[in-house]
């Protein structure tokens, strides 16, 4: 075997007899919570309103990039599901997730069942090029989860570009996603430390409903209406050989897809005439 | 290089008693030369065992005496459910330095090493990949005694083949491995009437049935490949799915926090959860094996299928007891078998006739569908021992649980 052998004609076969993937992710999970609580937060409750779905492709890897907030993300599950509702050719999406919640007792057996996947860079080159599936980052991270209310749809840093990274590596295009309506659905007012370390949780925050209506208020979401933009692909496979050893290149294009997702945000925001009805 | 003069060690390990028969039936090797501290278990038919397990001058004096040309070294423990720390440790670190200095230095005729190590070398942890290539390293240092054992062999063997630039040298991590022969932390924990785990987990893990793992060295003994390879058969499945295959609950004993402390007092009563399978049961484990499949190897069986024997031979242990072993090595008989002239019909182990019920019920879960169907009309027209016929019943009866 010569180095760099094309090891994709050599992935596991799919065994029609599991119902759970190698990655975790089980078809009767999903399943179960993609017809009860995503179907009633994405029709009724956020009523999303999905465009350009048309710029997510049909076939290949492709990795989104999307705005993040809202103490327990709503905006990830709702793009995913209107992938699945909207896209002529419904795929499954991949949502990165930190490793904190691998190491979390509860959330590390249920969010993998769901679609969540360890934002490992092995990990994300894998989906994205030896199983050529959808693969959503939120570059900012936490930064993004635990900014305040009165920060709202005011990016953070995209990190060192990890993500630009990954797609070039993969040659796959990156879909740049703006969210609007997710900030106000799950506005944070403050933090509390000396509790954070207490529950050894990533940050504790005050939201209108939790802490004080325990755990279950962290899904007290208030019915903004979402409005999710899918923005025309950037192609990373033309960029020259190797282009992800360009750091200067790398960072360009993370801080072109940032950019792209601010405008595009503050467009929407001006576009809007009510938080509740969009 | 074709290998034709080969030294084994751990012939008495299941796989090595596996390899050891599937090279003896290549008439290109000329020799086969095992050693071990214990007996070999299966039946060799040419194969020569040395009572002799890793000094490093005697294992010398067997490579230069007999010019071995290729070694494979099997005797690595990986688990340490099976032996003290001491022992393991012994054995690991002090062993595979001998078994290495006996491979090398001036005039040595060793041109082949194939080294069976274990994919604990990665560890298990929070921030792991979800797939190990054979190119990662383990993110923080070893933590358990055992891992940091196989770090160690596993850097002395890196160390040789820079040394001995002429020597290939192929390293195989394998993933959990299941079969009936075998006793390890995992297959422990999944005999127990519930299956413990750690409350809030559900682990992603990978197994290799026993057949494979000696698959894959056989087919790192007939090509050659330089370099470390993962081997594990195809899909992880997660710890509630292995618990649905077995047709067991799994029962979350163990506290996410303070578990460390629970399992010692499980160990008490009993339970024997080792400090490696701990890590297991929270993050679990997973390796690439797409690089060996590329070199043309082909699993027999994949993750889910290695359970589903496990599942088979569980069921089959509890209709005529504990697994009892086929066969008996008695030296003595064995040569007097092969060499005397007064023996006039050399033994033959493909008939079935000569063997006693429960050696003949232990071997009912290696057959093919259609082989235990004519095994089940052979049995039933001559001999028809009840129990026989039981077992290749429920055999032919069973459909793998969803």
């Amino acid at each position: 075997m010569t180095p760099g052998t094309d090891l994709r004609p050599y992935l596991p076969g799919v065994e029609p007899e599991r119902q759970i993937t190698d990655w975790g992710r089980s078809e009767r999970v999903e399943g179960l919570f993609d017809r009860t609580l995503v179907e009633f937060f994405y029709r009724l409750w956020f009523r999303c309103e999905v465009q350009g779905i048309e710029n997510v492709p049909a076939e290949g890897g492709a990795l989104l990039v999307s705005n993040h907030s809202g103490a327990l993300p709503p905006d990830a599950p709702m793009i995913a599901k209107a992938i699945k509702e909207e896209h002529p050719h419904p795929r499954p999406v991949h949502l990165t997730m930190e490793h904190f919640f691998k190491g979390f007792p509860g959330f590390s057996m249920l969010l993998p069942k769901v679609g969540g996947v360890p934002a490992h860079p092995a990990n994300v080159h894998r989906l994205l090029y030896d199983e050529r599936q959808l693969v959503l980052v939120f570059p900012e991270g936490r930064k993004g989860t635990e900014k305040l209310y009165k920060d709202r749809y005011r990016l953070r840093r995209f990190g060192r570009g990890g993500f630009v990274e990954a797609a070039m590596r993969a040659g796959v295009p990156i879909v740049p996603i703006a969210v609007v309506g997710a900030e106000e659905s799950a506005p944070i007012f403050a933090h509390v430390r000396p509790l954070q370390r207490l529950t050894g949780l990533l940050y504790f925050p005050i939201t209108p409903t939790f802490p004080h209506f325990g755990l279950l208020g962290m899904l007290g979401y208030l019915p903004a209406k979402f409005i999710i933009r899918f923005l025309r692909p950037v192609r990373t496979d033309a960029m020259g050989d190797e282009p992800w050893e360009d750091k200067g290149l790398v960072q360009t294009v993370a801080q072109d897809v940032r950019a792209t997702i601010q405008d595009e945000l503050i467009e929407m925001l001006g576009e809007r005439r009510s938080v509740w009805f969009g | 290089m074709s290998s034709k003069r080969i030294l084994l060690t751990g012939l008495s390990t299941y796989w090595g008693g596996r390899l050891a028969q599937a090279l003896e039936r290549d008439p290109g090797v000329e020799a086969i030369i095992g050693v071990d501290r214990r007996p070999p278990k299966v039946e060799l038919r040419r194969t020569e065992f040395v009572r002799v397990h890793d000094s490093h001058s005697l294992i010398r004096r067997i490579v230069e005496a007999a010019e071995i040309d290729t070694v494979v070294d099997t005797r690595l423990v990986v688990d340490s459910i099976v032996t003290t720390p001491r022992l393991a440790h012994d054995n690991n670190v002090m062993g595979t330095t001998n078994v290495l200095a006996a491979c090398g230095g001036e005039g040595n005729p060793v041109r082949k090493l194939v080294f069976k190590s274990s994919a604990a070398y990665y560890g298990a942890e929070r921030d792991d990949p979800a797939f190990f290539t054979e190119d990662m390293e383990r993110p923080h240092p070893a933590q358990t005694l055992i891992e940091r054992d196989i770090v160690e062999a596993e850097g002395a063997v890196r160390a040789f083949a820079d040394r001995h630039r002429h020597v290939t040298v192929t390293v195989l991590r394998f993933a959990s491995a299941l079969g009936p022969a075998l006793r390890t932390s995992l297959s422990h924990l999944f005999g127990l009437p519930a299956i413990p785990a750690i409350l809030g987990f559900d682990p992603r893990l990978q197994f290799i049935h026993e057949d494979d793992i000696a698959g894959c060295l056989e087919h790192a003994v007939r090509h050659d490949l330089p370099g470390v390879y993962n081997g594990g058969g195809d899909g992880v499945l997660v710890l509630s799915e292995v618990a649905g295959l077995l047709a067991k609950p799994l029962l979350p004993l163990l506290p996410p926090v303070g578990t460390g402390l629970a399992a010692s007092v499980l160990r008490r009563a009993g339970v024997k959860i080792s400090p490696e399978a701990l890590g297991l049961l929270r993050y679990g484990r997973a390796v690439d094996n797409r690089k060996l499949k590329a070199t043309g190897y082909r699993y027999r069986y994949t993750s889910r299928e290695a359970v589903i024997k496990l599942r088979e031979h569980q069921r089959l242990a509890a209709i005529v007891g504990a697994n009892q072993e086929a066969y008996r090595y008695e030296r003595d008989v064995e040569e007097f078998l092969r060499r005397s002239p007064s023996v006039r019909n050399r033994p033959d182990s493909s008939a079935f006739d000569d063997l006693g019920a429960d050696e003949l019920i232990a071997l009912l879960p290696s057959l093919e569908p259609a082989a235990l169907a004519e095994l089940a009309a052979h049995e039933r027209e001559h001999a028809a021992r009840p129990g026989v016929l039981r077992a290749i019943a429920s055999l032919q009866g069973f459909e793998p649980d969803r």
